[in-house]
C-alpha cells in the first residue's frame, strides 16, 4: 500500500523550519555530561600552566627569583619577560592599535598583571610554583580616576609610549590620554542648542563590570614539533581571527596553525579578546614540545579578562518647549585601563557609540569620546551588547527621562512625540547611520495597553499621596534601538580583516547536509538555528543537518560571534550559500524532468512542473542526481560557499516597562513586573529567542541592580569573586514577561536582524528609569547604578524619605 | 604528596583509587576517572556547576575533597540516565529549553535530581529557593524553574504507574 500523500503543510512542518520552536539539537550532549569544554581536554603527555601575577597596581619589578619555583619536582620551566624577548614575544598588538605587555616588562600596569608563568605535570604542582616564585616590586604612583589621569602631573603609565604624540585613533596631548574621537556635527550641534528654548544636562557614569560567563577563559596548546604545526583548543569567541594573531605572533604559517573552539561555556564578550595567558601557553608548547593547558581561575577571569563600560558620560539635550529634541551632545571620558585592548572594529575606537541618538528623529548632534590610561587591567569589551551600543542607548534613555521630567511631560509621551516615524525608513541619523526599518509606534502602544500604563500611573499617584505607604513604586519605559551585526567591511575590520562571515553547505548524495560557519555558539543555539535557515530555504528536513563551527581546519573563515552578529551576518550567508545550491538544484530538476526551468515552481521540499502536482523532484532526489546523473556539462556534486559581506547593519528595537516597589526603610528593591517587546524582524525559532532574551533581561538585571568592579586608591580590585561580584541566583531574578512584532530588515536576505542582546541593551536603563522613577516625585532626576539596596536606602535618607 | 586509596561506589561502580591527599573532588572525577560532566566555575562553591550528589545530599565538589568520599556513594551527571534512559529532570530541561551554553546544566541537573526527591511537589517559590546554590548565566532561570516543575509532574507520573 502506499504511504498516505502528506499535506504541504504537513511536509512543511516536518522540515522544522523558520519559526518553528524546534528542541534544541546541542542538549543531548550537555545533559548527559558530554559536552566537551576547553578544560575536559586531556592530551597525552599534557603540562599546566599557571600565572605568577602582581599584587600592586603600578611598580617596578626589581627581581624575579625563580629558583624556589623550579627546586620544586615536577616543575619544567617558569618563564618572564626576560625569556620572552628574544622571540619577541614581550609584546603583543592590541585590537585597539595598542600594544600589551604578555608578561610585565620591568613594569607592572595593574593589580593581577601577569607577570611570570610556571609549567608544570599538574595544575597543584603549577599552583605550588606560583607561590614559590620571588618577585620584588618598587610601588609607583597609582592613577585610578580617569579624570585625574588627564591631570598635568598624574604619574605616567605607559612609559613605553614616551614622547608619542600620535596614536592609532589621532593625536595624543597627554601622557595617559590614548584617543578623542567624535561623530556628528558639532557647529550644527552647537546652534541647535543655542537657539533652544529648553536645555537639560546630566552627568552619569556606567560602571566598570565584567562579563563573567560561567566558563572561564582557557586553552590546550599543542605543538607537534616534527610537524612545525600548532594545534590549540581555546575558549575563543573569534577562532578563525586569532589563527591570523596567533599565526602573525608566533612565525608558524597560518596553514599550520589549527584554532578549535570547542563547546564553550558563555562568551558575552568575554572570550573575543587574545590573552597573555593564551599566549604564553601556545609559546610554552613551542618551547617545550609538549602539549600545555591554562585554565584560568575566577579571580583571574574577573581581574584580568575583559572588563566593560567605564563610561563617564556627559549628555546635554536641546528641545522646544513641548518636548521635541532638537538637538543632542554628548561628552565621555572612558577609561580603557593599562593597555588600550578594546575589542572594537578597527576604525571604530568608541565602537558604534554614535549611534547614541536612539530610536528619535534628532535633526543634530555630536558625541567625543576620549579614551584615557589608567592602572586598571585592560579590556572594554562589548559585554551581550554591539560595541559601545549599551552605553549608547543608557545614554539617550537617560537623557530623554531627563527632558521629560523637566517639561512635566509623561515619558511615554515625549518619546511617541520624539520617534522615528514608521515612513520616515530607511532613516539616516544626524551620524550618519541608516537604520533599516521599524515601527517604534506600534511597538510602544502594544506594551502600554499589555501593561494598562494608565492603570500604573494612577495607582502611582494614589500610592504618592499615601503617607503610609511603605513602598515608593518606580515605572521605567525604555524605547531603544540598536545597532549589530557589524559588519559592512568598508567600514568595519578587526585587524585589517573585513568582517563579512561565511557559509559552507554540502548536500550529500542521500540528501542530509552539513554546514559549516565562521562564527562560534556559545549557548545561542546556531546548531538548531542554523540548520532551520537551510531547511527552509532547501526543503531538506533540519534533523539530518549537521552544523560544524569553530574548528579553523574545517570551517571557512568568519570573524567570529560577538556584536550580535552571528544571524546577520553568517545567518545571511546561510541564506545565500543555500541560494547558490537551490540554483543547481533547479537546474538538475529540470534536466531530470525533461522540462525547461522556467517551467519549474519551488513548493517547500520540491520543484514542480507548473500546473503538474504529480511532476516533481524533491531535494533528496536532486541531491541523489547530483551525485549520479547531473546535466551535461554541470559539475557533479551538491555544495556551496558564501562569504557574504553585508550593506549595512541592522536595527533591531524593542519596547520594554518595569515596575519596582522599593521599600522605603530598607531600600530593596523588587521588581514587581518587566515587560519585554523585542522585534527582531524574522523570527527563527520563537523557543530560542524568548530563552535568549531570559537571559539576556537576567544580565541586564544583574548589571543595573548589583555589578561593579570597584577600586581602591591602591588600584586594589576589591570585588573579583562571586561572594562580591553580582550573579543573580533564581531568587533575586524576576519573573520576565516577553512579547514582539515583526519589522523585517529590508536588506538582509531572510529579513532578520539579531536578538540576543536586545534584553541586555535594553534593560539595563529601564531598570535604571524605573529606580529614578521612584524619586522622580521628589526632584532627583538621575542615580547611578548599581541599584543596591544600600546604595538606595542612602538615596532615601538623603532625600528625607520617610517610613 | 601523600597519597591515600579511596573506596567508594562512583554511579553505581565499587571503585578503589589512589589520590593525592590534597585532591578535590572535581579534579578527582574530571582528570583522574576522566568524568567531564561536573564543571569548574568559581573554586569557591558559589556557582554549583560541579555539584554532584554524595550519600544523598547535593555537595559541591569543587570544596571538596576526593578523600572525603571514602566510603561514600557518588553520583555524578554521568549517571543520572539508567541505561540509556534519561531521568525526568534530563528530558525536561531539554522540552522546556532549560540549558543554553550547557555549563551550569549538569550541576543544575544533579541539584534538581536530589530537590525532587527532598521536594517531589515544589511550588515555584520552592524550586527557586532549592535553585540558589547553582548559578546560570544563560537562562535567566525561567525556563529551568519551569523544567524542575515538568520533572515534578513527571516523576509523580512515573511512580503512580508503578505503584
Amino acid at each position: 500500500m502506499n504511504a498516505p500523500v502528506k499535506t504541504p503543510e504537513e511536509r512543511k512542518a516536518e522540515l522544522q523550519g523558520m519559526g518553528d520552536s524546534r528542541l534544541r539539537k546541542e542538549d543531548a550532549r550537555f545533559i548527559q555530561g558530554k559536552g566537551q569544554y576547553c578544560d575536559d581536554i586531556k592530551l597525552p603527555g599534557m603540562l599546566h600552566m599557571d600565572i605568577v601575577r602582581s599584587p600592586v597596581a603600578h611598580g617596578r619589578i626589581k627581581k624575579i627569583n625563580k629558583d624556589p619555583a623550579m627546586a620544586i619536582p615536577g616543575v619544567h620551566a617558569v618563564l618572564t619577560a626576560d625569556d620572552l624577548k628574544p622571540l619577541n614575544l614581550h609584546w603583543m598588538p592590541t585590537l585597539a592599535g595598542d600594544v600589551a605587555a604578555v608578561l610585565a616588562d620591568e613594569k607592572v600596569h595593574f593589580q593581577m598583571q601577569e607577570v611570570a608563568i610556571v609549567i608544570a605535570d599538574d595544575r597543584y604542582i603549577a599552583a605550588d610554583a606560583v607561590e614559590a616564585v620571588e618577585v620584588e616590586y618598587e610601588e609607583l604612583s597609582v592613577v585610578i580616576d580617569p579624570y585625574k589621569a588627564l591631570e598635568p602631573d598624574a604619574p605616567v603609565l605607559r612609559e613605553d609610549l614616551a614622547g608619542k604624540t600620535e596614536g592609532a585613533h589621532g593625536p595624543r596631548d597627554h601622557h595617559n590620554h590614548i584617543f578623542t574621537w567624535e561623530a556628528g556635527d558639532k557647529s550644527a550641534a552647537d546652534d541647535a542648542f543655542a537657539n533652544a528654548p529648553v536645555t537639560v544636562s546630566q552627568h552619569m557614569h556606567y560602571p566598570r563590570v565584567h562579563p563573567c560567563p560561567l566558563e572561564t577563559c582557557g586553552c590546550v596548546a599543542s605543538f607537534d614539533p616534527v610537524k612545525g604545526e600548532l594545534t590549540t583548543w581555546m575558549t575563543s569567541q573569534a577562532p578563525h581571527v586569532v589563527r591570523t594573531v596567533v599565526s602573525m605572533l608566533s612565525g608558524v604559517p597560518e596553514s599550520k596553525v589549527r584554532i578549535i573552539s570547542p563547546d564553550i561555556g558563555g562568551g558575552f564578550g568575554n572570550k573575543v579578546g587574545v590573552y597573555p595567558g593564551y599566549v604564553c601557553a601556545i609559546v610554552s608548547s613551542i618551547v617545550l614540545g609538549r602539549p600545555v593547558k591554562w585554565s584560568e581561575d575566577r579571580m583571574e577571569n574577573i581581574s584580568t579578562t575583559a572588563f566593560a563600560r567605564d563610561y563617564h558620560m556627559d549628555g546635554h539635550l536641546a528641545a522646544t518647549e513641548d518636548g521635541k529634541i532638537l538637538g543632542l551632545k554628548v561628552d565621555v571620558v572612558a577609561d580603557h585601563g593599562a593597555f588600550d585592548a578594546c575589542a572594537d572594529p578597527t576604525k571604530f575606537p568608541a565602537g558604534l557609540f554614535h549611534i547614541c541618538s536612539g530610536s528619535y528623529d534628532i535633526p543634530a548632534a555630536h558625541c567625543s569620546v576620549k579614551g584615557v590610561y589608567t592602572n586598571k587591567a585592560p579590556g572594554g569589551v562589548a559585554y551581550r551588547c554591539s560595541f559601545r551600543v549599551t552605553e549608547a542607548v543608557y545614554l539617550i534613555e537617560r537623557m530623554v527621562d531627563v527632558l521629560a521630567q523637566k517639561l512635566d511631560m509623561d515619558k511615554a509621551e515625549i518619546r511617541r512625540k520624539n520617534f522615528i516615524r514608521k515612513e520616515q525608513f530607511p532613516y539616516t541619523s544626524a551620524f550618519g547611520f541608516e537604520y533599516d526599518s521599524g515601527d517604534y509606534h506600534t511597538a510602544l502602544e502594544k506594551v502600554l495597553d499589555a501593561v494598562d500604563y494608565d492603570a500604573l500611573r494612577a495607582e502611582q499617584e494614589q500610592k504618592r499621596s499615601d503617607p503610609n505607604c511603605p513602598t515608593l513604586m518606580g515605572i521605567g519605559l525604555v524605547t531603544f534601538t540598536e545597532i549589530v551585526g557589524a559588519g559592512p567591511s568598508k567600514i568595519c575590520d578587526i585587524l585589517g580583516v573585513g568582517m563579512f562571515d561565511s557559509c559552507e553547505i554540502r548536500i550529500h548524495p542521500t540528501g542530509s547536509a552539513i554546514a559549516r560557519m565562521g562564527t562560534i555558539t556559545q549557548g545561542q543555539g546556531h546548531q538548531t538555528t542554523y540548520a532551520q535557515i537551510i531547511a527552509s530555504e532547501l526543503g531538506i528536513p533540519s534533523e539530518v543537518i549537521q552544523v560544524e563551527e569553530g574548528d579553523t581546519s574545517t570551517a571557512p573563515y568568519g570573524l567570529g560571534t560577538y556584536g550580535s552578529r552571528s544571524t546577520p551576518v553568517a545567518g545571511a550567508a546561510i541564506a545565500m550559500a543555500a541560494r547558490k545550491i537551490h540554483a543547481k538544484a533547479k537546474k538538475i530538476a529540470a534536466h531530470l524532468l525533461e522540462v525547461a526551468e522556467g517551467d519549474l515552481d519551488w513548493e517547500i521540499d520540491r520543484f514542480k512542473v507548473r500546473g503538474n502536482d504529480e511532476q516533481f523532484k524533491t531535494m533528496a532526489d536532486i541531491a541523489w542526481a547530483a551525485y549520479n546523473q547531473p546535466p551535461e556539462g554541470l559539475e557533479p556534486g551538491l555544495e556551496a560557499v558564501h562569504y557574504y559581506d553585508p550593506p549595512n547593519f541592522t536595527y533591531p528595537f524593542g519596547i520594554y516597562l518595569c515596575v519596582v516597589d522599593i521599600d522605603k526603610g530598607t531600600g530593596e528593591s523588587s521588581i514587581r513586573r518587566f515587560y519585554a517587546l523585542d522585534d527582531c524582524g524574522t523570527r527563527i525559532n520563537p523557543m530560542i529567542i524568548d530563552g535568549q532574551i531570559h537571559g539576556g533581561l537576567t544580565e541586564g538585571f544583574a548589571v543595573a541592580m548589583g555589578q561593579q568592579m570597584p577600586f581602591d586608591e591602591q588600584g586594589n580590585l576589591m570585588g573579583n569573586t562571586l561572594m562580591d561580584y553580582f550573579l543573580p541566583t533564581a531568587v533575586e531574578t524576576p519573573t520576565w514577561e516577553t512579547d514582539y512584532t515583526v519589522t523585517p530588515s529590508p536588506h538582509h536576505p531572510i529579513g532578520a536582524k539579531g536578538v540576543a542582546e536586545s534584553p541586555h541593551v535594553g534593560s539595563i536603563p529601564t531598570f535604571t528609569s524605573a529606580v529614578v522613577d521612584a524619586f522622580s516625585h521628589l526632584g532627583v532626576t538621575h542615580i547611578d547604578m548599581p541599584h543596591t539596596a544600600y546604595r538606595i536606602w542612602k538615596k532615601l535618607k538623603e532625600e528625607g524619605v520617610q517610613l | 604528596m601523600a597519597k591515600q586509596i579511596v573506596k567508594m561506589n562512583l554511579n553505581g561502580q565499587e571503585i578503589e583509587q589512589l589520590v593525592d591527599s590534597r585532591t578535590l573532588l572535581v579534579h578527582f572525577l574530571r582528570e583522574q576517572m576522566n568524568l567531564t560532566g561536573a564543571h569548574i566555575g568559581c573554586e569557591t562553591s558559589h556557582c554549583g556547576a560541579c555539584t554532584v550528589d554524595i550519600d544523598g545530599e547535593s555537595v559541591k565538589a569543587c570544596t571538596h575533597l576526593a578523600v572525603q568520599c571514602d566510603g561514600c556513594e557518588v553520583k555524578t551527571v554521568e549517571g543520572l540516565a539508567d541505561g540509556g534512559i534519561l531521568h525526568a529532570v534530563q528530558e525536561a530541561f531539554y522540552e522546556e529549553h532549560g540549558l543554553q551554553c550547557g555549563y551550569c546544566t549538569p550541576g543544575m541537573l544533579m541539584t534538581s535530581y536530589r530537590f525532587l526527591q527532598n521536594n517531589p511537589n515544589p511550588t515555584e517559590d520552592e524550586i527557586r529557593v532549592g535553585l540558589s546554590g547553582n548559578l546560570c548565566r544563560c537562562t535567566g532561570y525561567q525556563n529551568i524553574v519551569k523544567a524542575v516543575k515538568s520533572a515534578a509532574v513527571k516523576l509523580q507520573q512515573k511512580e503512580s504507574a508503578t505503584a
